[in-house]
């Protein structure tokens, strides 16, 4: 039963993906495309978790707390470049 | 595994898969920018919180051990979720409002993202 909702959950997450990619390429705006790209990274974390349940190892989780700090600060890099022209000042 | 860990977790991936997909849905459901901001920052996060539920039931159930890992992940992600909210809707009020098409701020400076921020361009601080 578990490997049914797992299935599940994961083309949940697979469909979602495809969403953001969508949203990525036609939204009319920067703040848009960081808004999916975002997303994207949230949704990439689930599915490492999902696969970890799968395999059940915990290395994963590694992995995935790694992503999710690099897809922060790149969402908020991003949005300073755009905000300021700059990154660093 | 007993049945009961195995229904929980079923229940808790089937939850979290479809809150995961309603937040990207309404990414391209809804009209306006800022109504864009809101379908993922909420309903994403709260299915990423769901996986990492059964993932704790499940690693409970199959070794014993609680892990906490999974509490990291959660909690780093409740915490920048907000955030990465802010910064993109302060991204979207510069490049698409004007500043006189905001309301009236009360606390007698501007809103930030147009004006200094207070005691930079003055005296500098004791």
């Amino acid at each position: 039963m578990i490997e049914y909702a797992l299935l599940f959950a994961a083309g949940c997450y697979g469909i979602a993906l495809l969403l953001d990619l969508w949203r990525i390429a036609v939204g009319p705006g920067p703040a848009d495309r960081i808004l999916a790209l975002d997303t994207m990274v949230i949704n990439v974390i689930a599915l490492l978790v999902l696969y970890g349940i799968w395999r059940g190892t915990a290395i994963y989780f590694e992995a995935a707390m790694l992503i999710a700090m690099v897809g922060f600060v790149s969402t908020v890099a991003y949005c300073r470049f755009l905000l300021r022209g700059d990154i660093i000042e | 595994m007993n049945l009961f860990a195995e229904v929980l977790i079923s229940i808790a991936l089937v939850i979290s898969g479809l809150f995961g997909f309603v937040g990207s849905y309404g990414l391209i459901k809804l009209k306006n920018s800022l109504q864009r901001l809101h379908a993922p920052t909420k309903a994403t996060t709260l299915g990423v919180g769901g996986v990492l539920i059964a993932s704790m039931i499940f690693f409970y159930a199959t070794t014993g051990y609680i892990s906490v890992h999974e509490l990291l992940i959660s909690l780093f992600l409740f915490l920048t979720a907000p955030i990465t909210a802010n910064f993109i809707a302060k991204t979207y009020m510069a490049y698409n409002l004007r500043e006189d098409e905001l309301p009236e701020n009360e606390s007698g400076h501007g809103w930030a993202i147009y004006d200094d921020p207070p005691n930079t361009s003055s005296e500098p601080l004791d």
